[in-house]
């Protein structure tokens, strides 16, 4: 009985991303995502329409918006953050109205400023494939690769054996930097492009990582040539 | 020998017994007390409308004068609830209007209104005083007509943070120019703009007017005019305040501020411009309440507010307060009783990073009185959930919102068990708590052992297991509300704490993992409670494994209601055909 409550509770959690984003009837309050906007703007490697977010595209395809232009949210949930509807209506219509002053003023690499965002240092997105719900990691808290990717791997499954992640998955041990997992680890630098991590010294690294996404192993066939180069390298 | 009191003796007694709670008490001690009780009892609220049928309701207190409704579960709020759930208030407006008629007095929250009801409401009470909705909807301008046309000796009219058709601005002229009684006006959650003259003139002949709201499409310039014709003002809600003014004009405006003797809560401020701050100077230091989550001003701007509202009892704000901001609030603020910080982006990219769990152990450690925190932020920590519970053991209401979900103790990757431990253990007065971040069944073991005055809890994206509904439902001795989002929990529980639920007004659960089998048991062993199976894309056929939607439990003593839409299923549904068969009947 448990074992199967177990695995009813896998798929719902696989699903919770989907689950989430279809429940709650007049869903789409929250809108759709920003999701396809927001991961890039140029020619590069990789795009998120190459690995498409299960999370996101179903978002996408139930949602339905009434009235107000949906705000840009990194995690597509119905009812997150838990804001009334009024107040929900009137951030929305407030970034809306500062994307539309950002479109006039120069494009720069990042995305629209937000007039109130402060960009804390050391905090940057981490998104995993087939999870709806973003991540923020402190690059700052972290020495090393070795030390980044176990806090990923704790971060999205859990860490301790035998207890559903985020993934709802149950935990193996996770090797994201080895190639041996079925998936890896890249980041999105400030030119856009989308790079395996590991490949330059962890300094340089930091500093020019925007953000960080958990790929499915299968997906990242522009990357496999870097792949094989970076596990012949010692890693830092 | 007889030994009761005449009945006039205690109905003169009761008189003075105002608080319902009392009232409730005193109803229990025998035939007579509850006669005597029932007939006399002016103020009755139904904080569940379906757990009682509005006949009986009518039939019990016959001289009711006020009714105050509820309607919704509380996460209807956040769209977890699907349009046409229920909540109806027809049905009530009807009863009352027949055994009823004296009613003056009429607070809805969450409920469906439509124009028929505020229609019938206007032609069925004579004395018809007040009507307050909150968060309610279905209903348009053209029914906010019909109250104003017809209710006399109307004293409160107010529209909170309700969704309302909005045809036009014309029913505010239906205010007769008879009527003199007005007291308070809220229509801030309006669109349309009213005609500014009608406004005047009726502010001009309502000497007693005491609140007023107004709605974003006023405009600044029109402000000043209104003022001066309202300057007994208690509370104003302004409307937009980001007009491009004369120098003239502003001058005016400041003067008419500074007129507002009497003014103790200040809301609205939709947009300020940081050149208007100055404006609001004046009426500051006689601030108790102030509302500033509108106001897209930035941290130098709130605090140059805030360092002269000494007397700030309630304080909301957008996180653009920033940890400074907040700091300025702990060392000006001292009487500080109530605390909300909302954030000022809608997703977690968006919110203002620069405020952070320091702003609120500053407020903790200096505000003395402060007992309701309402507090949105990217991440926290147990320190300063500790520290927070170490200085603030008066606290009655703490609602934290780390809005990364799971997201851990950002300093130590823990999770933010031990914080909330210390929240529950060192408040022993704490009735309503809201968990979020990443928090394992250790959190609600802790929660189930020390939070015993506790009566509502929410609680989305938490725990691991079974266990956290057990200990709540087991450990939580007061508790009235529960409501459970995205946590990974299934029927165990449930089932085996089954006969708690009775002693609960209410259990909400989405996306969480009950089974369809686990909600025909309960139905089956608890029949005095109504099982809401609320789902909208139910599978062809059900199966006992397969895991609902949302569940929604309450005690009722009106059986199961008849108004049930088709995504609601309760047991007296036939599962396969899907429809009640009591409405058949």
């Amino acid at each position: 009985m448990i074992s199967e409550l177990e695995m009813g509770k896998a798929e719902s959690e696989l699903e919770l991303g989907l689950g989430l984003s279809l429940g709650g009837g007049t869903a789409a309050k929250i809108g759709k995502p920003g999701g396809g906007g927001a991961w890039g703007e140029r020619g590069r490697l990789l795009t998120a329409k190459d690995f498409p977010s299960v999370g996101s595209k179903r978002a996408a395809d139930s949602a339905s918006h009434a009235g107000a232009s949906p705000p840009r949210s990194s995690s597509q949930v119905v009812g997150w953050p838990p804001i009334g509807s009024h107040r929900m209506n009137s951030l929305a219509a407030k970034s809306a109205r500062e994307e539309e002053e950002a479109g006039k003023k120069k494009v720069k690499d990042d995305e629209p400023k937000d007039v109130n965002k402060k960009v804390q240092v050391g905090f940057i997105k981490v998104n995993m494939d087939g999870v709806a719900i973003g991540r923020k990691v402190d690059l700052n808290a972290h020495s090393s690769y070795e030390n980044l990717a176990q806090t990923l791997e704790d971060m999205f499954f859990r860490g301790n054996p035998g207890t559903i992640g985020l993934t709802g998955q149950f935990t193996k041990p996770l090797r994201l930097l080895d190639g041996s997992s079925e998936f890896v680890l890249t980041y999105e630098d400030k030119e856009g492009d989308w790079m395996l991590v590991g490949d330059v010294p962890w300094r340089m690294f930091i500093t020019s990582v925007k953000r960080l996404r958990v790929m499915k192993t299968s997906e990242a066939n522009g990357l496999a040539a870097r792949h094989q180069e970076s596990n012949e390298r010692q890693r830092k | 020998m007889d030994l009761r009191l005449p009945s006039k003796v205690l109905e003169h007694i009761l008189s003075f017994v105002d608080s319902n709670e009392d009232r409730n008490s005193v109803s229990l001690v025998c035939k007579s007390w509850f006669e005597t009780e029932r007939r006399t009892r002016k103020r009755v609220i139904v904080r569940n409308c379906y757990a009682v049928t509005p006949a009986a309701v009518a039939r019990r207190f016959p001289e009711m004068k006020s009714l105050t409704l509820k309607g919704k579960p509380h996460f209807a709020d956040y769209n977890l609830v699907p349009d046409g759930w229920g909540g109806y208030v027809w049905p009530w407006i009807e009863a009352m209007a027949a055994k009823c008629p004296s009613l003056e007095e009429l607070r809805l929250k969450r409920m469906v209104v439509t124009d028929e009801c505020l229609e019938k409401i206007a032609a069925s009470f004579k004395d018809f005083k007040v009507l307050v909705l909150t968060s309610c909807e279905g209903f348009s301008t053209d029914g906010l007509a019909a109250i104003a046309v017809a209710c006399r000796n109307l004293r409160e009219l107010e529209l909170r943070e309700c969704i309302v058709e909005d045809i036009g601005g014309d029913w505010l002229s239906y205010f007769p120019e008879t009527l003199t009684s007005l007291v308070s006006l809220d229509f801030s959650c309006l669109d349309s703009e009213v005609k500014l003259s009608d406004l005047e003139r009726l502010l001009s002949r309502s000497p007693n007017l005491k609140s007023l709201k107004l709605n974003r499409a006023v405009s600044l310039d029109a402000l000043g005019s209104l003022l001066r014709l309202a300057p007994q003002l208690v509370e104003l809600g302004t409307g937009s305040f980001s007009d491009k003014l004369d120098q003239e004009a502003v001058a005016k405006l400041s003067q008419a501020f500074s007129e507002l003797k009497e003014l103790k809560s200040l809301s609205g401020l939709w947009d300020v411009l940081p050149e208007y701050i100055p404006l609001l100077y004046s009426v500051c230091p006689g601030l108790t309440s102030l509302n500033l989550s509108y106001a897209t001003v930035q941290m130098s701007d709130l605090v140059e507010l805030i360092t002269r509202c000494s007397n700030l009892q309630k304080l909301w704000v957008m996180d653009l307060i920033e940890d400074k901001g907040l700091e300025v609030v702990a060392s000006s603020c001292k009487e500080l009783r109530e605390l909300r910080v909302f954030p000022s982006g809608a997703g977690l990219d968006e919110t203002n990073v620069a405020m952070t769990e320091q702003g609120l152990v500053y407020v903790s450690e200096a505000c003395p009185n402060l007992e309701s925190v309402l507090y949105f932020c990217v991440q926290f920590t147990n320190t300063a959930m500790v520290t927070i519970a170490r200085n603030r053991p008066n606290l009655k209401c703490f609602r934290l919102c780390v809005m990364e979900p799971f997201a851990p103790d950002h300093k130590t990757q823990k999770p933010l068990d031990e914080g909330f431990k210390a929240i529950v253990e060192r408040c022993k007065d704490l009735q309503r708590l809201s968990v979020s971040g990443l928090l394992t069944d250790k959190a609600f073991e802790y929660i189930g052992t020390h939070g015993k005055k506790l009566r509502m809890l929410s609680i989305a994206f938490a725990g691991d297991s079974d266990l956290m509904l057990h200990h709540l439902l087991s450990g939580c001795e007061s508790l009235n509300k529960l409501e459970i989002r995205d946590c990974p929990f299934g029927d165990t529980a449930l089932l085996e704490n089954a006969a708690k639920l009775k002693t609960m007004r209410s259990l909400w659960m989405s996306s969480c993992c009950v089974s369809f089998g686990a909600c025909k048991l309960l139905s089956q062993k608890m029949p005095k409670l109504n099982v809401e199976v609320i789902d909208e894309h139910p599978l062809e056929t059900r199966p006992d494994s397969s895991p609902v939607e949302r569940i929604y439990i309450y005690r009722t003593l009106a059986g199961p209601r008849l108004d049930m839409p088709e995504f609601v299923w309760t047991i007296h549904k036939n599962p396969e055909i899907g429809v009640s068969h009591l409405a058949i009947k």
